[in-house]
């Protein structure tokens, strides 16, 4: 357990929170860009650059001014007036401690069946594209249908109606 | 502790947070925030199960996270397209008064 | 001088005998098409049942020659047709026909007189509008009397016996408006019926003895040697042996239908009906079918009898028939309606008819009723044309010096007359003195002998006094009276000429029925006549008709009083006279007992129908509502209260559960992490154990 990892787990932990916790949208954003620049650094410790930079360019690139631009649109940046969390919020901790405490009991106590550290794996781009249109062809294709899908269905739903003629 | 057991903890709590995020915050946006933070904690646990488990030459576990990523970019658009719909009728994006469907 | 029908060998049926069922068959057909006709047409239903009848006699009188040929050759005729009926194992129900001389001679009889009525119907009824349905009756009483008289079975002879007793109904009540008319026809069939109950009770008990109802079959039928002798051995009760029993029992029905002692009752009121149907039916045929039965099952009425001895059945015949004869003949004397003394008169010679065979065979009664068919019938038609030519006045009072105003029916009635006392040479007179000698020779007991002597009497009186009130003296009616015309006295004519002459064939000088009815062979002896025993008889016989006529004359003669005051002889004897004209109040000791009873059984039955079955029946009605009611108790509250009250709480359990969404979906999402922490404790927890 290097002190990268520590780091960079406090870093990602942190902005997760600040995420859930902020007052201001933006500002949850914001920490949420955070979070996801943490994560995309752990992935690039754990010899996973392929997809740290992936994370990088899709979250951080996509996703998260996505969501600034729905914030915009839905005038987020105001202030609730009854507050930000709901009501009934206990019930809602409750619940995610109980779900964090059966998978941290999960891990703790799988602990000795969990495999070592082993070698650094030798990855490659090359290999990563290759196993892309080879292995994985059929998910990379219905991925890209999936997309397509995505990007029409989310033009027609936020799409104005046009007022039909009476 | 190894270093797999390490990263598997912060994956359980990032989606705690993520989780907890989800179920108590009145923001329709702020719950699609939180439900991405769960997504990518499962990224970790994948990431981390690849570099630490057998095989890592056979980057299943890589894969698999590269298409979480994807998939959940396209949710993510689809998800807050709908918020926007759901604005422009109900001119707010509190959860708490979103209850036309009881029963 | 006691006979019985020798047992005749059975031959084969002849061509006639094939066809002989053609005889019944023919009147009934006509019958059954008159009955589609329509009430107009009147020729068409005459013509259909006179020639039926007619085709009837022709084929009777081809049976005849036929039995006649034989006889002449020395051969009694005995021919046979036997069907079988209902097949049942062992003992099969048969039916049959038989062709003998005593078959043969009823047919031509039956058949004749029967036409000269019908012919005489034609003028009689002319006026009347039912006339269709007039003569379909009595064709069809015309083939059942033929079925009677041709019957070898038992059985057979019984079901032609109630259609006769079915006609006789319809006939009597044919003008059914009138209630008297309705009430004498319910009378006869009910009194009928007594007997017949009788009757039935004798054929069931001879065909559980004997196995077979046929008269005749080869030797195997019930009036044939081994059968008899089979009855005989059997007791029955009162000392009788099942023969006597039975016989006694058949003798019961013939009591009915021609009208013995008890059962008389219903003859007198049977003159309701029109005339020709008096003449035919209560005169000439259907009481006569009493005495032919009796004739017809001699043989087991005999059985058991030693030589010139008799048995117990017979005596009893004998006394019921004697008895008869001397009641009627005393009620006769008191009547006033001209067809009730001459309903009265047939009552007295059927008891002379019946004591005839108890006393001399088959023969001598026969005889009788032969003659007697003729007279009587000739008696009727010219009582019929007398009311007739009185514009329908039946009451003797009321009429009077009709010698000038009707000759020809004077002239016809006054033979008829003749022969029914018993004048010397007349037919009635053989027939009759046939009988008073039997009843002198009988072993038995004297008495039955005097009792016919006397009645002889009283025939001779009732009669003349009869005949003076209607022709002698002056007319004490309304309308003065016509002679009929020429269709109603033409049958006179010939049934006077028969009355004449038909008495010829059975004397003791030339005892050709005796002869052709028991087999064997008959010569003129005009010196028989002169035996002493026969003419002190004849003598005596003669001697009682004179001196009836003699008083009736001197009491009755050429004095014609008026209509409303009292008869001479009511004068004389008023006390006997009360007895005599209200027939010795026999109707209404009946009408106290049996009739009385009857009505208050029948209520004591109306009762229970009411009460009991009624009652059960509204318990059981009763019971079924009660029932109903509760189902719909339980139908409206448990059932459908039931339903309803589940089907709110399911409502309301169903407002329930729909609290559980919200419409919010955090709550659900909470629920689904609370669920998956639940999977998650459940899959750690079997992975434990």
């Amino acid at each position: 357990m290097s002190l990268v990892f520590y780091i960079l787990s406090a870093l990602t932990v942190a902005g997760g929170l600040a995420a859930m916790l902020l007052k201001n949208m933006v500002h949850c954003v914001l920490a949420l860009t955070v979070a996801f620049a943490g994560l995309a650094l752990l992935f690039l410790n754990l010899d996973a650059q392929f997809a740290g930079f992936a994370q990088i360019l899709v979250y951080i690139g996509a996703v998260a001014i996505l969501v600034v631009f729905a914030i915009l649109l839905t005038r987020g940046s105001e202030t609730p007036q009854e507050g930000i969390f709901s009501r009934t919020w206990q019930a809602g901790l409750a619940a995610s401690a109980a779900v964090f405490a059966v998978l941290g009991w999960a891990v703790l106590h799988s602990m000795s069946q969990l495999p070592h550290e082993t070698a650094m794996p030798d990855v490659n781009v090359r290999q990563i594209g290759q196993s892309l249109v080879g292995r994985y062809v059929l998910p990379l294709e219905i991925v890209a249908v999936l997309l397509t899908v995505a990007l029409i269905g989310a033009v027609i739903i936020a799409m104005q109606e046009k007022e039909e003629p009476k | 502790m190894t270093p797999l057991t390490g990263y598997l903890l912060v994956a359980a709590l990032l989606f705690s947070i993520g989780l907890a995020g989800a179920l108590t915050r009145r923001n329709a946006i702020l719950v699609l925030i939180g439900i991405e933070l769960m997504l990518n904690a499962a990224n970790l646990n994948l990431i981390a199960f690849w570099r630490y488990g057998p095989h890592p030459e056979a980057l299943t576990g890589m894969m698999f996270a590269i298409f979480s990523i994807a998939v959940a970019a396209a949710e993510a658009a689809v998800g807050l397209g709908l918020v926007i719909q759901i604005h422009r009728h109900a001119k707010t994006t509190d959860l708490d008064q979103m209850n036309r469907m009881k029963g | 001088m006691l006979e019985a029908i020798s047992s005749t060998p059975q031959l084969a049926a002849s061509p006639i005998a094939e066809i002989l069922w053609l005889i019944p068959a023919v009147p009934i057909v006509a019958a059954g098409l008159s009955a589609l006709l329509k009430q107009s047409s009147r020729k068409l239903s005459a013509t259909l049942a006179i020639g039926s009848i007619g085709f009837s006699l022709l084929l009777s009188l081809v049976a005849f020659t036929h039995v006649l040929n034989d006889w002449m050759a020395g051969v009694t005729t005995r021919e046979i047709v036997n069907l079988t009926w209902i097949r049942s194992g062992a003992s099969n129900v048969d039916l049959g026909w038989v062709l003998d001389p005593l078959s043969a001679v009823m047919l031509v009889m039956v058949s004749f007189v029967g036409l000269l009525i019908l012919i005489y119907s034609v003028g009689y009824m002319k006026h009347d509008e039912n006339f269709t349905r007039f003569f379909c009756f009595m064709s069809l009483f015309a083939g059942a009397m033929l079925g009677v008289v041709i019957a070898n079975s038992l059985l057979l002879l019984f079901m032609c016996w109630e259609i006769v007793g079915l006609t006789s109904y319809l006939l009597i009540g044919f003008w059914y408006q009138r209630p008297s008319a309705a009430a004498a026809a319910k009378k006869a069939f009910l009194t009928t019926r007594i007997g017949d109950v009788f009757f039935l009770l004798g054929i069931v008990w001879l065909f559980a003895q004997t196995g077979t109802l046929l008269f005749y079959n080869n030797g195997a039928g019930s009036l044939e040697s081994e059968s008899l002798s089979l009855l005989l051995a059997q007791p029955a009760a009162l000392g009788l042996t099942a023969a006597g029993a039975i016989g006694l029992l058949i003798f019961a029905g013939a009591a009915g239908k021609s009208g013995q002692l008890p059962l008389h009752v219903w003859l007198p009121d049977a003159m309701e009906g029109p005339t020709p149907v008096s003449a035919l039916i209560h005169a000439a045929t259907m009481v006569a079918a009493g005495v032919y039965l009796i004739a017809r099952v001699y043989p087991l009425m005999q059985a058991g009898a030693l030589d010139g001895g008799t048995t117990t059945a017979l005596t009893v015949v004998t006394w019921v028939g004697a008895a008869t004869a001397v009641f009627a003949a005393l009620i006769a004397v008191a009547q006033n309606d001209i067809k009730r003394i001459l309903a009265y008169s047939t009552i007295s010679q059927l008891g002379y008819m019946m004591a005839g065979l108890g006393l001399g065979g088959v023969a001598v009664g026969i005889f009788h009723l032969i003659t007697h068919a003729f007279f009587k019938a000739l008696l009727f038609l010219g009582a019929g044309s007398v009311i007739h030519g009185c514009h329908e006045e039946q009451n003797v009072r009321r009429m009077g010096g009709l010698k000038s105003d009707m000759p020809l029916t004077f002239l016809t009635y006054a033979i008829g007359m003749l022969a029914l006392c018993g004048f010397p040479l007349l037919s009635g007179f053989w027939s009759k003195d046939g009988i008073l000698d039997a009843a002198q020779h009988w072993s038995v007991a004297k008495a039955p002998f005097y009792m016919l002597i006397f009645g002889a009497l009283l025939t001779a009186f009732y009669m003349t006094r009869q005949v003076v009130y209607v022709f002698f003296g002056h007319w004490r009616g309304g309308k003065p009276a016509l002679e009929s015309p020429v269709v109603l006295t033409a049958p006179l004519g010939i049934l006077a000429f028969f009355a004449m002459v038909l008495g010829f064939i059975g004397t003791p000088a030339w005892p050709w029925f005796r002869a052709f009815l028991n087999g064997g062979t008959a010569e003129l002896d005009l010196n028989a006549l002169l035996e002493p025993e026969l003419l002190i008889l004849m003598s005596v016989s003669t001697a009682v008709v004179l001196l009836g006529i003699i008083l009736a004359w001197r009491l009755y003669g050429d004095r014609s009083t008026r209509p409303t005051a009292p008869d001479a002889l009511e004068k004389a004897v008023p006390l006997a006279w009360g007895w005599l004209s209200n027939k010795f109040y026999v109707d209404e000791f009946y009408s106290a007992t049996v009739i009385a009873f009857y009505a208050w059984w029948a209520r004591v039955t109306d009762w229970l129908d009411r009460r009991v079955c009624g009652g059960v029946v509204t318990g059981v009605a009763w019971l079924f509502s009660m029932g109903a009611r509760l189902n719909r108790f339980l139908d409206t509250n448990v059932v459908d209260g039931g339903f309803d009250k589940g089907c709110e709480e399911l409502t309301v359990g169903g407002g329930l559960l729909s609290r559980v969404q919200n419409g919010r979906v955090q709550t659900y999402l909470r629920i689904l992490a609370l669920a998956v922490v639940v999977l998650a404790a459940i899959l750690i927890w079997s992975s434990w154990t």
